[in-house]
């Protein structure tokens, strides 16, 4: 527990009750480029933790390290520990199916399956050893997504067939179906109009009784709005012109609105760049 | 970690080992398309392989002289593929001559705007139902019809131009020329579908760029977009170049069978599929054998061409 | 006037050029001649392609109208004898494509599975790549040489299934190629989404990915069948050819290509009429094939 300057201060101020994700120290590399650099960052259980900062910064990058996601990426290297109640997520032992089965994650881009919406949904809690009543599932998770009075009646219709905003709420029910306990959102919003974008919004403030929720956001009243503790990040240029990113603050989200420890942090939120 | 929801009791590592099958079947899965992805680079050499075998006797007999000679005589049992090998040749340069200007010129054609769109599309699918023609009906079209309407012409030919070597034989009902010209029509479509996407590929700025410095059409053409997309129509000319060699039937029905190296064009002559599908019926021992050192020579002619044929379209694809 | 400045006179020179809009004849002329040029050329690409279905239809149709459903039904007649058709050939013809398909789809299907899905363009995969093109470019009688020196001497006789492990060689690249295309068209967001509810890479290919990609080898399948039911040279010593019907998948079994092959070289006339019949029916086959294929295509999911 080094880097005292972000860290001593979370954990005395605001980090409260047990973290069910922990960071230590973690620099991921895609070849010989680094791309995150020495970041320290706890996620406390049932929180929402919002991820915010100009490109670059590496914030979609450390998301997708929470559900190894970054596997699939030849050349992509973590160094450093990331646990997950208390156990190594990149232990050789740990699956990384098994991952991100515990570790559900919504993407940018609504991405359903060409498959029917209640489909949708049975797929992942099927491969993932469901064997309950499923009409029950389904209806349950898309009540919990918000999406079940829109789509009751035509269960039977593609995924493909509803909006931009149903089809990322049908993404975060097919999430919770398979009930993990931690939900990695990658710039959910950024693809749906500001209606869409609202529904989603109250969606989160619902999950997160159920959930523990990470959230990368280009929008900072977004991170306002949902989140309980926020993360700013930001890039620096590093040897060679390459660019990297590096956690700079990390704290309730009203004190870095209104009370910013850091100047970057400061001129970011208030606007003066990024 | 105090109050855990039930069906995350596990640890991450236990649901990990218990959760196996799906890793496990996936894991098979991942070996099957391996194994299979492997079988197919190593078809080629099975091929080659199976090939080889049965050609082996004839290769002992005949060794590389097999080559450079010219003798087909199953009684005294003495082969060369000297007129086979000159005939796959020629006919195919036969071919590739007529085909090459007219293939590039269609595919100038269809990518330019010319027409409109809407008469494009059916002439372009016109050419591309040339391929869909098969080869025996190419060469049953070539026996009835093709070959029948040109002989006067090439009578013409020769009688004015007989003091030429390669017209010097009256035109007969089965010959080199002619088959040549029928192998032109029928390596047209590859020629015209690989030259048209490259002709296509050339980026706009460049065709923009010619015309604001005031080049017509044609110069632009001729000047800019040939020259850019010159490695892709190589390429084409060298995948037709190797379905020409190897052609089987239209060859095997119009080129006549004459196991002889004959200068004139127009006097029978033989290719190496043609010999092979017209003799491989009846024969046996070393004429099988010989037959196959034949294929084996076929298949090592058009591995190289096409490999080369493939480093030269990749070059075009890389460059795009 | 001599020592006028040599600027002068350019300028001039330009200004008088500026005036003239029109392209110099030379080059005009240029233009319209290799214009009428590719005309041509396309006139005389097209010009065989007419040429071959006149005659197809005015030597085909005739037979195939006037003893209708005999032409399907009946066996070819020997030599001399009037009548008769090409059922032998017909049933040759589905059998030997059908065993084709059955080697040559899941092969294409699952090589495609490796390069895209599990290997995902390494050196392998590439390799993979250069090999089907080049296998592509083999030609059709080696393919029957091949299965001759394979299956024609191991099981000891000419049959079918040497017919179709002959055809699957020539059906194989075409199958990896268009299966490729497919799988690469599903987007990367539901290769993510599979991935982030913790399916693997097998249950996402075979509920997900391979459904999507369904149309396109759809299309892949029926080019090769296109192309699988017109070859006659990997045919000739593996099928073989047979007078009447085969009745098991172990010997020689007629083909319409061996048959118009066959057929169309006698001096007899009825085989000669039963030859351009089968060339019809087999252009037609391939044709609708072709069409088939194109309507595959526009089914697409992504």
């Amino acid at each position: 527990m080094t880097n005292p300057s972000i860290y001593s201060n979370s954990t005395d101020n605001s980090i409260s009750g047990s973290p069910v994700i922990t960071t230590e120290n973690v620099s991921i590399f895609y070849g010989s480029f680094q791309a995150v650099r020495n970041v320290f960052l706890d996620i406390p259980k049932n929180k929402v933790v919002a991820f915010i900062g100009p490109s670059g910064c590496g914030k979609s990058t450390l998301l997708r390290c929470y559900n190894r996601l970054n596997d699939l990426i030849p050349g992509a290297r973590v160094e450093g520990k990331i646990t997950y109640q208390n156990i190594d997520l990149y232990d050789p032992k740990v699956d990384p199916v098994e991952v991100r089965r515990r570790i559900g994650m919504v993407f940018q881009r609504p991405n359903p399956f060409p498959k029917s919406i209640y489909e949708n949904i049975a797929f992942g809690a099927r491969i993932n050893g469901y064997k309950g009543d499923m009409d029950e599932l389904v209806e349950r998770s898309l009540k919990g997504a918000a999406l079940w009075d829109e789509v009751k009646d035509k269960l039977k219709e593609s995924g493909l067939s509803l909006s931009g905003g149903q089809q990322q709420r049908l993404c975060i029910a097919r999430t919770i179906a398979i009930e993990p306990e931690v939900i990695l959102m990658d710039e959910p919003c950024s693809a749906l109009d500001p209606i869409s974008t609202l529904r989603v919004e109250d969606l989160i403030h619902e999950l997160k009784q159920r959930f523990t929720i990470i959230i990368v956001t280009h929008n900072m009243q977004q991170a306002s709005r949902v989140a309980d503790y926020t993360a700013f990040f930001n890039a620096e240029a590093g040897e060679h012109g390459s660019r990297f990113g590096y956690l700079v603050e990390y704290d309730r989200t009203e004190n870095i609105f209104n009370a910013p420890q850091e100047k970057a942090t400061q001129d970011y939120v208030s606007g003066r760049f990024g | 970690m105090t109050s855990e929801p039930i069906s995350h009791s596990e640890s991450l590592v236990e649901s990990s080992q218990r959760f196996r099958a799906p890793r496990l079947i996936n894991q098979i899965f991942r070996w099957l398309t391996l194994a299979l992805a492997v079988g197919i680079g190593l078809v080629l050499v099975w091929i080659t392989y199976s090939l080889l075998s049965i050609a082996l006797p004839a290769i002992a007999q005949f060794n590389l002289g097999f080559l450079f000679t010219q003798v087909w005589n199953p009684v005294q049992e003495l082969y060369g593929a000297l007129p086979q090998i000159y005939g796959t040749i020629v006919s195919s340069i036969i071919a590739l001559i007529f085909a090459v200007p007219l293939g590039v010129g269609v595919a100038i054609f269809l990518s330019e705007d010319f027409l409109p769109r809407r008469v494009l599309t059916p002439i372009a699918f016109l050419v591309e139902l040339l391929a869909a023609i098969p080869s025996v009906v190419y060469g049953m079209w070539g026996i009835f019809v093709f070959i029948p309407a040109i002989l006067p012409i090439l009578q013409g030919v020769h009688k004015a131009f007989g003091w030429i070597p390669f017209f010097s034989t009256a035109p007969s009902t089965r010959q080199m020329f002619a088959t040549g010209l029928v192998l032109a029509i029928m390596i047209l479509p590859t020629i015209i579908a690989i030259s048209r996407d490259s002709l296509i590929s050339v980026p706009p700025q460049l065709r923009q760029g010619a015309y604001g410095l005031g080049a017509t059409r044609w110069e632009t053409i001729t000047q800019v977009l040939l020259p850019a997309s010159l490695s892709g129509i190589i390429g084409s000319v060298m995948l037709a170049l190797g379905r020409a060699l190897g052609e089987t039937m239209a060859a095997a029905m119009l080129i006549g069978n004459a196991n002889r190296v004959n200068v004139s064009l127009f006097a029978p002559a033989s290719t190496i599929s043609a010999l092979i599908a017209n003799q491989f019926g009846e024969a046996s021992g070393l004429q099988k054998s010989a037959l196959f050192y034949q294929a084996l020579i076929l298949m090592v002619l058009t591995l190289v061409v096409n490999m080369l044929a493939e480093v030269i379209v990749n070059r075009f694809q890389q460059v795009e | 006037m001599s020592s006028q400045n040599p600027l002068d006179s350019h300028h001039q020179d330009l200004s008088s050029r500026a005036m003239d809009y029109t392209v110099s004849s030379g080059r005009k002329f240029f233009g319209s001649l290799m214009t009428t040029l590719v005309i041509l050329c396309v006139a005389i690409a097209i010009l065989p392609l007419g040429s071959i279905l006149f005659m197809l239809l005015k030597n085909g149709l005739g037979r195939l109208f006037q003893d209708f459903p005999a032409v399907f039904t009946e066996l070819p007649p020997p030599p001399l004898v009037d009548g008769g058709g090409l059922r032998n050939a017909i049933m040759g013809t589905i059998l030997t494509c059908l065993i084709g398909s059955l080697i040559s789809v899941p092969v294409g299907v699952l090589t495609a599975i490796y390069t895209v899905e599990f290997g995902q363009g390494n050196k392998l995969s590439q390799f993979v790549r250069f090999c089907t093109n080049v296998l592509s470019g083999v030609p059709s009688i080696i393919a029957g040489l091949f299965a001759y020196g394979v299956v024609v001497l191991t099981m000891g006789t000419f049959s079918a299934i040497a017919g179709g492990v002959a055809l699957s060689v020539l059906m194989v690249p075409i199958i990896i190629r268009t299966a490729e295309e497919g799988l690469k068209s599903i987007p990367r967001e539901v290769r993510q989404g599979l991935v982030g509810i913790g399916a693997t890479t097998f249950q996402g290919v075979f509920s997900v990915i391979l459904p999507a990609a369904l149309p396109f080898i759809a299309t892949g399948v029926t080019l090769a069948l296109a192309r699988a039911a017109g070859e006659t040279a990997p045919l000739l010593f593996t099928a073989l050819f047979n007078q009447y019907d085969a009745r098991s998948l172990r010997e020689p079994t007629a083909t319409l290509s061996v048959l118009i092959y066959n057929y169309a070289i006698t001096p007899y006339k009825n085989q000669n009429e039963l030859a351009w019949a089968a060339a019809l029916i087999v252009v037609v086959l391939i044709l609708a094939v072709s069409i088939l294929a194109r309507s595959f295509t526009k089914r697409k999911v992504y």
